[in-house]
This record gives C-alpha cells, sequence and structure tokens, in this order.
C-alpha cells in the first residue's frame, strides 16, 4: 500500500500554530527540541564521568538553572511527545519503514557521514543560538523575541549560503 | 488568564502538558511532510518550499494569536517566556545552525520525527546532535565569552525596530503572503511547471478570512491598556465615575475587627509601602492592576477590596480600572491615605468641644490610634519573615 499524500503545507502550518499558541497560553513557554538533547547529554556524562560533572563550568551552571535530575525536563517530556506524535502520523499514513533516505548519487555512507556531521554542527549551532528551528526560531517568531528572530534568519541565510557547496550531497 | 502553569496547571500535570503539546508537534511535522530530508533542503535548492510554507504559516498563527489572546487580557505576556537575546551567539549560532541543515538535511525537531517512523538518516543525525551539545558542553570555557556578549535581554524586535507591535506584526505577515508567492514562482520555474493556476480553495479563503477578521479586531482597536490608562487622564470622566467610597472610620474598624473579607489594594510607592503598610493589604500599581498577580488577588470571591493611595484620586483611578477590567466588590477609601492617617493612626482630640455625635467617633479614633499602629507593627514583623510571592516569567527555552 502506498503511502497517504502529505497535508496541505499552509493547513499544517495553521495547525503547527495552534499547537505552538495553546503551548504557550497552557504553559507560558513555547515548544522546543535541542533542549532535551541537551539534557539527555548531561544525563549521559553525569552517568558516565560524576566527578567531571562537578568541575566542568557548563554542567554547573546547567545544574544551577535546572536543580535536580536533567531528564526530569519538560522538553525531555515533550519530545518523548513528539516521537510518539511522528510515529502516530507515520502509522496511519502508512510510513512507518526502517529506510536510509538519500540521493542516488550517493553512497549510504556518504548519507550516513552527512547526517551525523550535520546533525553535530546543528546541536552545537543550537546551544550558541540558544534553540533550534523549533525553540529559538519558531517560539520565539510567535512572541516576537528579537534574538528568535535573528538566529532565525541565520539559519536559512546560512543554509542558502552554503547551500551550493553541499549540492552533490543532495541534487 | 493565562499561562495556566502554575496556578491551574501544577508543575506535575505540565509534564503532561509537555507530552500532549509534543505529540501534536510531531504529528503535524510528520503530517507535513517534515520527516523526509529531500522535502527540508529542497528549500535550499528551490524545488520544494514546504518547509518555508509551512513555518511562516505556523509562526504567523501562532503570533497572531498570541498578540489577540493578550490584546484581550487572556494571556499575560509579562509572564510568558521571551527568549532572550544575545546577539553575537545567535549570529554564529544560525550560521553553524544552517551550516547543519544543508549537511545533515534535518534539524533537531524533525530529525526526531525522522527518526520515530523509522528513518535510519535521523538517527544518525541526532546522534551527531547529541555529539554537537557534547562538543559545546566539553569547551564551553573556550565559547562561553561569545556565548554570553551582547545580552540585550527579553527584548522583542518591534523594541529593537521602534515601531509598534501591530505594524511589526503587519509587516510579518506581509513579508509571509510574499514569500509564499514568490516561492511558488520559483518553485513552479526549478520544476519545469508552466502556467500552474494557483487554485483557491474555499475553505483556505474562508480561513484566511476567518483570521484576518480576528487579527485585524485586535490591530485597529487601540490596545485596551492604553486606551483605559488614557481615560484616566480625562478628568471629567473620573470625577464622574460612579464610585463607592468606605470611610477611614469604617476601614479602622474592619481592620481592628480582624475582618478576613477585606483586601486593601494599595497603590502608594514601593518605599512607602515598606514603610508603613496596613494588614491585609498587597501592593500593586496602576499598570500592574492588568497583569495576573492583580487578576489573582481581584478575583476571589467574597472579599472587598478598598483600594487606598496617598490622595483619593489615584486610589479611584485604581478603583476605575478595576471596575472596567470586571471586578467587582470594590470600594476607595475616602480621603485617601493621607486622611486614614490623620483620622485615625495620628488621631488628635480637636480643642473645640466636641457635639454628641462627634464624641464616639472620637472615642472610637482614640482606641484606633493606639490598635492600628500596634496592628501594623506586627503585621510588618509577620511579613518579614516571609518571601514576596509575585508570578515570575517562565523559564522556558531548549
Amino acid at each position: 500500500m502506498n503511502s497517504t499524500k502529505y497535508m496541505n503545507p499552509y493547513l499544517a502550518g495553521f495547525f503547527l500554530g495552534l499547537v505552538l499558541l495553546a503551548t504557550i497560553y497552557f504553559t507560558g513557554r513555547g515548544l522546543g527540541a535541542s533542549g532535551a538533547v541537551k539534557s539527555a547529554v548531561v544525563a549521559s556524562v553525569q552517568t558516565v564521568a560524576p566527578s567531571h560533572t562537578n568541575n566542568a563550568k557548563f554542567y554547573k551552571e546547567y545544574s544551577e538553572e535546572h536543580p535536580g535530575n536533567p531528564l526530569n525536563n519538560w522538553l525531555v517530556f515533550e519530545v518523548v511527545g513528539v516521537i510518539i506524535g511522528a510515529f502516530l502520523s507515520g502509522l496511519i499514513s502508512n510510513r512507518l519503514n526502517f529506510t536510509l533516505e538519500h540521493s542516488p548519487k550517493i553512497s549510504s555512507k556518504t548519507r550516513i557521514a552527512g547526517a551525523i556531521f550535520g546533525g553535530l554542527f546543528f546541536g552545537l549551532g543550537a546551544q550558541f543560538g540558544r534553540g533550534c528551528t523549533s525553540g529559538a526560531a519558531l517560539s520565539g517568531m510567535a512572541v516576537m523575541s528579537t534574538g528568535g528572530i535573528v538566529t532565525m534568519f541565520a539559519i536559512f541565510g546560512s543554509a542558502y549560503g552554503f547551500a551550493y557547496f553541499f549540492r552533490k550531497l543532495w541534487l | 488568564m493565562g499561562p495556566l502553569v502554575p496556578d491551574i496547571i501544577g508543575n506535575e500535570l505540565n509534564f503532561i502538558v509537555a507530552l500532549f503539546c509534543g505529540v501534536g508537534f510531531g504529528f503535524v511535522l510528520e503530517q507535513a511532510g517534515f520527516s523526509t530530508s529531500k522535502k527540508l533542503v529542497g528549500l535550499f535548492y528551490g524545488y520544494d518550499f514546504t518547509v518555508l510554507r509551512v513555518f511562516f504559516t505556523a509562526g504567523v498563527t501562532a503570533m497572531i494569536g498570541v498578540v489577540v489572546l493578550a490584546h484581550f487580557g487572556l494571556l499575560d505576556m509579562n509572564l510568558v517566556f521571551v527568549n532572550p537575546t544575545f546577539l553575537w551567539s545567535a549570529i554564529v549560532g544560525g550560521i553553524i545552525m544552517g551550516i547543519g541543515f544543508v549537511i545533515g538535511g534535518f534539524c533537531p525537531g524533525t530529525g526526531i520525527c525522522a527518526a520515530a517512523i523509522g528513518k535510519i538518516d535521523g538517527m544518525f543525525f541526532m546522534f551527531g546532535t547529541f555529539i554537537g551539545v557534547l562538543i559545546f558542553a566539553e569547551g564551553y570555557p573556550l565559547f562561553e565569552g561569545v556565548y554570553k556578549t551582547a545580552n540585550l535581554g527579553n527584548i522583542r524586535l518591534y523594541e529593537t525596530l521602534g515601531i509598534s507591535q501591530s505594524l511589526f506584526a503587519f509587516l510579518l505577515i506581509l513579508m509571509a503572503v510574499g514569500a509564499f508567492w514568490f516561492t511558488s514562482l520559483i518553485e513552479n520555474k526549478v520544476n519545469g511547471v508552466k502556467n500552474s493556476d494557483l487554485k483557491l480553495k474555499r475553505i483556505y479563503v474562508l480561513l484566511t478570512g476567518v483570521a484576518i477578521i480576528v487579527g485585524l479586531s485586535a490591530f485597529i482597536m487601540p490596545d485596551r491598556k492604553e486606551a483605559m490608562l488614557k481615560e484616566l487622564n480625562n478628568n471629567n470622566f473620573v470625577a464622574s465615575y460612579n464610585t463607592e467610597y468606605m470611610t477611614s472610620d469604617e476601614l479602622a474598624f474592619r481592620i481592628m475587627d480582624n475582618d478576613a473579607n477585606i483586601q486593601i489594594i494599595d497603590l502608594r510607592s514601593q518605599k512607602e509601602f515598606d514603610s508603613l503598610s496596613l494588614p491585609k493589604s498587597s501592593r500593586l500599581t496602576l499598570t500592574s492592576l492588568f497583569e495576573k498577580d492583580a487578576n489573582k488577588l481581584l478575583s476571589v470571591k467574597n472579599k472587598i477590596n478598598i483600594f487606598i493611595a496617598n490622595d483619593e484620586l489615584t486610589a479611584k483611578k485604581g478603583y476605575i480600572l478595576s471596575k472596567e477590567l470586571g471586578y467587582g466588590n470594590l470600594f476607595v477609601l475616602q480621603g485617601g491615605f493621607n486622611q486614614f492617617k490623620k483620622d485615625i493612626i495620628e488621631f488628635a482630640k480637636p480643642d473645640k468641644a466636641p457635639t454628641r455625635d462627634e464624641i464616639d467617633t472620637y472615642r472610637f479614633r482614640a482606641k484606633a490610634a493606639t490598635v492600628i499602629p500596634q496592628l501594623i507593627q506586627e503585621n510588618k514583623l509577620k511579613n518579614a519573615g516571609g518571601e514576596k510571592k509575585q508570578a515570575k516569567r517562565v523559564i522556558g527555552g531548549c
């Protein structure tokens, strides 16, 4: 059976906007994603090298801002929800499948390396930007945060600027 | 009044809410097609602008919603998380993320969605973000300078640009619509589609219409808060406003009687409030009457709210605002706090012989003059230990 078509982008955007608006109304904060990765990193390092987290500044500042277990965090719960939501959507639209998607002109290995390095840059950049496309750009736009909107333009501007150099990965 | 956290939704329940918000978020992202890197990077090569459409529509929808809710007093923007602006860090971070986007084909949110439906590249991407965050954490001493420089606070872009919120929102909507139109042209050109007829489905026209009407109603009508505060400058309006008063004697009696139903809303300065404040009083300002703290205080059922200020006029302004905001059971302290001080706290029996009516009053006042200062003192000691309760902005962000 073929997978169902994707939703009309404007309609999807409208629904996404409503989800974001409801989140802001209920909780006073926007949506996010990279923050949960940060929690996971802190939790992992705490488990592997507890003494290190007591000394290194990043972890000390983190635990000052977020006392308690780093996984006991709003964004962690939200991201668990994202996984469930995406899975349900994939289920009803027939898109659940273990696949490695890549351009036919590149090998699987190249795609995997690209995904890892891309993720690495994104993770690193999201720390500087205090959020990623969801936490800084989208949620920032909803509340008209200067920093969020600046980050949004920087992300898309930079992606367009560098797109030419990585065109062989996609086209 | 929103946000509902932490009063209506407790901190534990908030995690459940987070889960549901996430489900909605993930579901829509996946339905929109954000779980495939081909669709995502199409934006940067001009063959598929889905991302831009979804992203801008969502941003504009939420933004209009936030403006409208705040306008009608349903959302206290002082309590909503506004991402802080560290200018250089925001730019540097955005540039790095942009590179990550064209190499990896996902962003963290979409990567999670992709991984959730079994995309192996999505899983590797998320592994990469983990390493990226780890690099930042370990190299933090190196990055901290850039990370913390140029802190502009929780500033909002229309404030930065020095234009009104409505104008800014309007410009952003125009920009989004312009981008939708322009990118459709590019998309058709890149994909070699000719003369595609833009079909306007009735439902979208309808939805857009509703959005525009609701949005405009908030934008065109002057901001309620501004308008109401402006109205208070109109002396005739304030003077002729139908007001209920409470005399110094009645207030003194209720305080001495330890009346559980009274709430005193003190509009004097913080300094004056700190040095001398009546029992059961809370300090507010005319502007803070619009906020959530005041909302909580004034909507308590069966309470009598008495507005006091140094002069009666200021107290009356607080009374009018609260009345207009829909609160009930309001009174103004007659003559203001200055009168109360003169009548009660610093009561001195006049020299001339009192009339028969005055004898009782004076007797009461003489008693009050000794009891009330004691109560004030006790109240001060009681409050000295307690922390000030004030609703704080939610700490959010990634």
